[in-house]
C-alpha cells in the first residue's frame, strides 16, 4: 500500500475510517480502500452538527451505485463540523479521500481513545488481510 | 456449495483490472473502472459486456418448432429464420420459468438464450416437456457470448466483419465473421441502446473479446461490468429475472402482457395467464422516482399512507437521469402514473412517485409504432 492510499500521518478503524487529530479535533473520512471497494459514491448522509456520539456508532450512511454502508464513529465525542459539499458532490469521496472528501470533524471526549486506533501500517496489514 | 465458475475471459478481466464478484455462480466482473463511466460509455459510445455466463439452449429436428410453441408465450412457427423474439416460459400456474430471447436458427431449429442462473432448470423443463422426436441440447458451455452496446456499436463492429449492419435491423440475426472467427451476430440487447449480441465459440471468445476493444478503443469503446449491464436495463425499464420475475409471478403482472400472445392450441401456462387476465390483477410492476434523498434498494417497502402496499424489485442511482429510480410491485390501485409514494429506506420515509417505464427512450420504442418484434 502507498503514502497515498494509506497516508502514515493518520490514525484508521477497522471500519475502515481514517482520522486526523488536531488538538482534539478530530477529522473524520473514509480509506481509499473503502471508497475503492464502495466504488462510485452517490450520496453520503451525515448527522447534525451538536449530536454526541459513543464510539462505534452509526453516524451516517454512504451510498454509492452498487452499495450501501454504514459509517461508524471511530472515537467518541461531538460533531462539531460537518462536510456539506458532499451534499452536492458526494463524488469529492472518490476523488479526495483524505482531502475534500472528509465526512465530519468530532470533538474527542476523551483523547487517550485515540490510542486504541490503528497506524498506517497495521491498517495496511488489516486491508491486506482481508483481501486474501 | 459447487465451485464459481468462470467464462473463457476470466484472465483478460482480471489483466484489465475488473472487480470480480459471484453473479449466478460465475466469476463475473461487476465493474472495470467506475459503473457510472461505463454506463456513461454505453450511452454516448459503446460498452463490450462479457456475457458467457447466459446459457444456450438448442432445439432441433421435426418437433422442435412445436415444442417450442407449446412451452413459450409468443408465435414461434411465424418467426422466420433470422428473426429473434423475446418471450417467457412459463409454468402450469402461469409463473415465469424464465424470459428468453428465442433465435430461428432454421426451419427445424432454433436456440433459447437464458438467464445464466437458470440454465439447469430451463433445460430440465424443455426437456421435461419435449417429445422424443425434438432433439434438446443444453451448448451453455461451448458458446461465448459479447454484448457490444452503444450508438457507435455498428461503427466498430463493421471494422471487424464483412456482414452488412446497415441492414441488419433490430431484432433479427445473421451469421458472418467476426475478427475472422465464426460469428452470430444478433441486433438486440439488454441496455435500451443499440447494439449487438455477438455469439461465438467459447474458444474464440477472447480473441473476438480482445479484437473488439483494440479496434473500438478510438471509438470510445470500453470494457463495461455487470454493474453498468445493470444500471442501462434498469433505466431500459427491462425485467431481471429473480428480481422482476420468478416462478410465482405473472407475466401480466410485470408489465409484458405484449409479449403473451394468443395462439390457437394455447401455451403451457396460458390457462392460467388468462384466468388472472379475466379475474384482474392484485399487484403490478411500476416504475418509481425518488422525489427525496437516497437509494431505493431490491427488498425495501413500498408504503401509501402508512401502509405497506408492495416492495421494491430494483433500484439505483439513474447516470443518464441524475435522480434515483426503481421498480417495484404494488397494489394495482397504487399503480397509476404520478401517484405518490413512499419507500421505506433504512426506517425512513422517502418519498418517491410513479413514471412511466422505460425510463429512458429506447431504440425498440422509439422508432415506430410497429408491434414487438
Amino acid at each position: 500500500m502507498s503514502e497515498t492510499e494509506i497516508p502514515a500521518n493518520l490514525k484508521y478503524s477497522a471500519e475502515d475510517e481514517w482520522a486526523r487529530d488536531e488538538e482534539g479535533r478530530v477529522t473524520i473520512g473514509i480509506t481509499h480502500y473503502a471508497q475503492d471497494q464502495l466504488g462510485d459514491i452517490v450520496f453520503v448522509e451525515l448527522p447534525e452538527v451538536g449530536r454526541a456520539l459513543e464510539a462505534g456508532e452509526v453516524f451516517g450512511v454512504i451510498e454509492s451505485v452498487k452499495a450501501v454502508s454504514d459509517l461508524y464513529a471511530p472515537v467518541a465525542g461531538e460533531i462539531v463540523a460537518i462536510n456539506g459539499d458532499l451534499e452536492s458532490q458526494p463524488e469529492l469521496v472518490n476523488a479526495d479521500c483524505y482531502g475534500s472528501g472528509w465526512m465530519c470533524v468530532i470533538q474527542l471526549a476523551d483523547k487517550s481513545e485515540l490510542q486504541s486506533l490503528l497506524d498506517a501500517e497495521a491498517y495496511g496489514r488489516h486491508v491486506q488481510e482481508r483481501d486474501h | 456449495m459447487t465451485a464459481v465458475r468462470r467464462t473463457p475471459l476470466y484472465e483478460a478481466h482480471v489483466r484489465l483490472g475488473a472487480r470480480m464478484v459471484d453473479f449466478a455462480g460465475y466469476a463475473m466482473p461487476v465493474q472495470y473502472t467506475s459503473i457510472i463511466s461505463e454506463h456513461e460509455a454505453v450511452r454516448k459510445h459503446a460498452g463490450l459486456f462479457d456475457v458467457s455466463h447466459m446459457g444456450q439452449i438448442e432445439f432441433e429436428g421435426p418437433a422442435a418448432i412445436s415444442t417450442a410453441e407449446r412451452l413459450l408465450s409468443r408465435p414461434i412457427e411465424s418467426l422466420r429464420t433470422g428473426g429473434v423474439r423475446y418471450a417467457l416460459l412459463c409454468n402450469d400456474h402461469g409463473g415465469v420459468v424464465d424470459d428468453v430471447t428465442v433465435y430461428r436458427t432454421g426451419e427445424q431449429s432454433l436456440m433459447l438464450c437464458v438467464n445464466a442462473a437458470n440454465i439447469e432448470k430451463d433445460f430440465s423443463w424443455v426437456v421435461e416437456h419435449a417429445p422424443e422426436n425434438a432433439a434438446i441440447r443444453n451448448a451453455s458451455d461451448e458458446t461465448g457470448l459479447l454484448a457490444l452496446q452503444g450508438p457507435a456499436s455498428q461503427s466498430i463492429l463493421a471494422d471487424l466483419t464483412p456482414t452488412d449492419l446497415e441492414d441488419l435491423r433490430r431484432y433479427r440475426f445473421t451469421t458472418g465473421p467476426v475478427a475472422d472467427r465464426k460469428a452470430m451476430i444478433s441486433r438486440t440487447g439488454y441496455t435500451g441502446s443499440d447494439g449487438f449480441e455477438i455469439y461465438v465459440r467459447a474458444s474464440d471468445l477472447e480473441e473476438v473479446f480482445e479484437a473488439l476493444l483494440e479496434r473500438g478503443a478510438s471509438k470510445g469503446l470500453e470494457p463495461a461490468g455487470l454493474g453498468a449491464r445493470d444500471t442501462l436495463r434498469l433505466e431500459a425499464g427491462m425485467p431481471l429475472y429473480g428480481h422482476e420475475l420468478d416462478d410465482d409471478t405473472s407475466p401480466l403482472e410485470a408489465g409484458l402482457g405484449r409479449f403473451v400472445e394468443p395462439k390457437p392450441e394455447g401455451f403451457l401456462g396460458s390457462n392460467a395467464i388468462e384466468q388472472l387476465r379475466a379475474n384482474g390483477l392484485s399487484r403490478q410492476l411500476v416504475g418509481f422516482e425518488v422525489d427525496g434523498k437516497g437509494v431505493a434498494r431490491a427488498g425495501y417497502e413500498v408504503e401509501k399512507s402508512g401502509k405497506i402496499i408492495g416492495s421494491v424489485t430494483s433500484g439505483s442511482p439513474s447516470p443518464s437521469l441524475g435522480k434515483s429510480i426503481g421498480m417495484a410491485y404494488v397494489s394495482t390501485e397504487h399503480a397509476r402514473v404520478d401517484t405518490s409514494l413512499d419507500i421505506v429506506i433504512r426506517g425512513r420515509r422517502v418519498a418517491a412517485h410513479v413514471v412511466d417505464i422505460p425510463f429512458v427512450p429506447t431504440p425498440g420504442r422509439t422508432r415506430a409504432k410497429a408491434p414487438p418484434p
